[in-house]
């Protein structure tokens, strides 16, 4: 087949090579969708699989202890009796205690790092907050143990007994390890991933808009409440979401510092659990088919726990996007 | 050119640490067999000094990891390891349905550890009903006036108890609630004996480390370890009144007294609970721990050498356990041990122990 060139009037041959060429691109294309759509499905499956599993291996205990399993806080491996309501107590609190912690220091360190620091400040301490990032959890669980905990006993929890101790919350002698001192440890290690993406969504707003604002006499806080947060609240909600999925599952930090009691206490300074630290404390050792398998089903419930979570984020970044005219 | 030399050299560099590999691996094979065991955190500053010493001697390196009385009877039954070792023995039914032998190492005692202003190791003095009440609940302040009772020259704070139990399935344990178990009977009501219980107070650390490690971080605490723990931490352990009405300090010596008195020819799979055992001497709190091996060993170079260290310790061990205050076993109750092995361990049918 020939073609005319239509502005020098020459002919060229170019049809065989370049149709051959584009039905190998067409060829490769499809042979690129394929595999990226085989990997997607393969991590589909494997989810698929491992809920399966989950759902498989606690059938024992979900027949013996049926609904009863969530409200009940007994655990008690002799009469095998077992319940996941202060497992799950214990994860809710003490995710709960490290958002509320974490939020507000993450939100002012953002804000501090993006519109009032001088560069270099902003590049150095941004830089220690991702350090802070990297720490395996561990280290923070013995540290905690060894360092942090002593500290909340003798310079944290006296001071709010004194003051606060008329409250539930805060009664109870201080041990230094309990609930209150992983909130804490969980707060320190969500801060750095809530940190760094709202400092990122804070960069990403467009400085038009907040010299328009600055513009029309806006302080430097008017700005930041009424521009810069509304702009980028959909991305800051995602980065506490994301901080809140980390914190629910984190385990060795937990374990050190938790005291692994199983048990519902109203007091931030007792002992409790989460269902990660049961499950990391009690799995490798648990042989009866009954125990183990309320362990497993103890984890189908943090997998639920988790999946509720993510719907929630979901939805309510979906509200926000619609409410700023995003959606 | 460039790439083909630099391909030329890594092959050269390949070969060249093979052939050197080779015969240090030849060498190497004479003595090197790994035993793989798993299982108590009581025994288990005693069986690492042992492997140590038995390397050094022999060769062979023995792998122990401390993780638990449970675990390690799961693991041996799950077949990860080549022996188990509990401080909760299994009873003859379970041994036989599994096909497992088990025999005891060595005793030791469990003691309890306190962290409290002024009070040092020895001077604390503490009965069965004063133990059980504080671990129930029912006692909750240092300065309970039965606790006083018993300590007239301590002063004690007003400050409130900690209990410090174990959060993971343990044989120390199973040994501690055995006594509570035994001496009260409230305690027998509401929590009873086992590697794991329904703790009625207090916080869980995790392996007999786990406890000494929050006890001497929590100002006003209470926990039990295993006595080489407590001894090797320089921590405040305190006496216990026996059933004989002694009250007595912790030392080789008691434990030693307590098992003396067992009847090991009469025990069936060598199940033995060796608490509140009379005597004068006798430390309350005693437990021996066992170790757990299948009858059929499907290799038989690495069961003899598993059987051989195990014969070494404990015929060689006890200066070592003595050191470490464990009770090393007397001549007559090895000798029941080795009988045991040329009874029981085979591989293919062939008895492995002569």
């Amino acid at each position: 087949m020939a073609i005319i060139d239509q502005v020098s009037g020459t002919t060229a041959s170019y049809a065989p090579k370049s149709i051959e060429k584009a039905s190998v691109e067409r060829k490769l294309d499809l042979a690129f969708k394929w595999f990226t759509a085989a990997a997607a499905l393969f991590i589909a499956l494997i989810m698929a699989g491992i809920v399966a599993n989950l759902i498989r291996f606690s059938l024992p205990a979900m027949k013996a202890f049926g609904l009863k399993f969530l409200a009940d806080s007994t655990w008690n491996p002799v009469t095998e009796r077992f319940g996941a309501a202060s497992s799950i107590y214990g994860t809710l609190v003490s995710t709960a205690l490290a958002v509320v912690i974490a939020v507000p220091l993450s939100l002012a360190i953002a804000l501090f790092l993006v519109e009032l620091a001088h560069p270099a400040v902003s590049r150095v301490v941004g830089g220690a907050i991702e350090l802070l990032a990297a720490i395996p959890s561990i280290i923070f669980g013995m540290w905690g143990l060894f360092v942090f905990a002593p500290f909340v006993a003798k310079y944290i929890e006296p001071p709010l007994h004194s003051t606060l101790g008329w409250l539930p919350l805060f009664q109870g002698p201080p041990m230094g390890i309990g609930m209150i001192t992983a909130g804490m440890i969980l707060a320190l290690m969500i801060l750095p991933y809530i940190t760094a993406i709202t400092r990122d969504v804070l960069q990403m707003v467009p400085p038009v808009i907040k010299e328009s604002a600055a513009g029309i006499g806006s302080t430097k806080w008017e700005v930041t409440w009424n521009v810069s947060l509304p702009y980028g609240m959909s991305g800051i909600l995602g980065a506490i979401f994301l901080g809140l999925g980390r914190a629910v599952g984190e385990t060795m930090a937990v374990t050190f510092v938790i005291g692994n009691d199983h048990r519902i206490a109203a007091s931030l300074f007792a002992a409790g659990n989460t269902i990660a630290s049961t499950l990391a404390n009690e799995f490798a050792e648990a042989s009866e088919d009954t125990y183990r398998s309320a362990l497993i089903e103890l984890g189908l419930v943090l997998f639920l726990i988790t999946m509720v979570f993510q719907v929630v984020a979901h939805l309510w970044l979906r509200r926000v996007q619609k409410t700023s005219g995003r959606r | 050119m460039k790439k083909q030399l630099l391909i030329a050299g890594l092959v050269a560099a390949a070969a060249i640490l093979a052939a050197a590999a080779g015969p240090a691996a030849m060498a190497a094979e004479k003595t090197d067999v790994t035993i793989r065991g798993a299982g108590a955190s009581f025994p288990y500053p005693l069986y690492a000094q042992w492997a140590a010493d038995y390397e050094k001697v022999i060769g062979a390196k023995i792998d122990y990891q401390s993780i638990g009385s449970g675990a390690g009877i799961q693991q041996i039954k799950a077949g990860t390891v080549d022996f188990g070792a509990t401080d909760a023995p299994l009873k003859i039914d379970d041994l036989n349905k599994a096909g497992l032998v088990q025999f005891p190492m060595t005793a030791g005692g469990v003691v309890l550890i306190v962290n409290v202003k002024g009070v040092t190791a020895g001077k604390f003095n503490l009965s069965p009903f004063v133990l059980a009440q504080v671990f129930l609940g029912g006692i909750s302040n240092w300065n309970d006036p039965k606790i006083k009772e018993l300590n007239p020259d301590l002063t004690l704070p007003d400050l409130p108890i900690t209990v410090v139990h174990r959060a993971d399935s343990s044989g120390t344990t199973w040994i501690f609630t055995s006594y509570l178990d035994k001496v009260s009977k409230t305690w027998h009501e509401k929590a009873g004996a086992d590697k794991a219980v329904s703790w009625p107070t207090g916080v869980g650390g995790k392996g007999n480390e786990g406890v000494s490690a929050y006890v001497q971080r929590v100002d006003g605490s209470i926990g039990y370890v295993e006595y080489a723990y407590a001894a090797q931490n320089s921590l405040a352990y305190t006496n216990l009144k026996n059933q004989a009405g002694k009250m007595l300090t912790p030392s080789i010596d008691t434990f030693q007294a307590a098992a003396a008195n067992a009847d090991w020819k009469n025990a069936p799979g060598y199940y033995m609970v060796l608490v509140d055992e009379p005597g004068d001497n006798s430390w309350p709190i005693t437990g021996a721990t066992f170790i757990l091996i299948y009858k059929d060993q499907t290799d038989a170079v690495k069961a003899k050498a598993m059987l051989e260290f195990f014969n070494w310790s404990l015929t060689n061990g006890a200066p070592t356990a003595t050191k470490l205050a464990y009770v090393p076993l007397p001549e007559s109750l090895v000798k029941m041990i080795r009988e045991t092995w040329s009874k029981e361990v085979k591989a293919v049918g062939q008895a492995l122990w002569k």
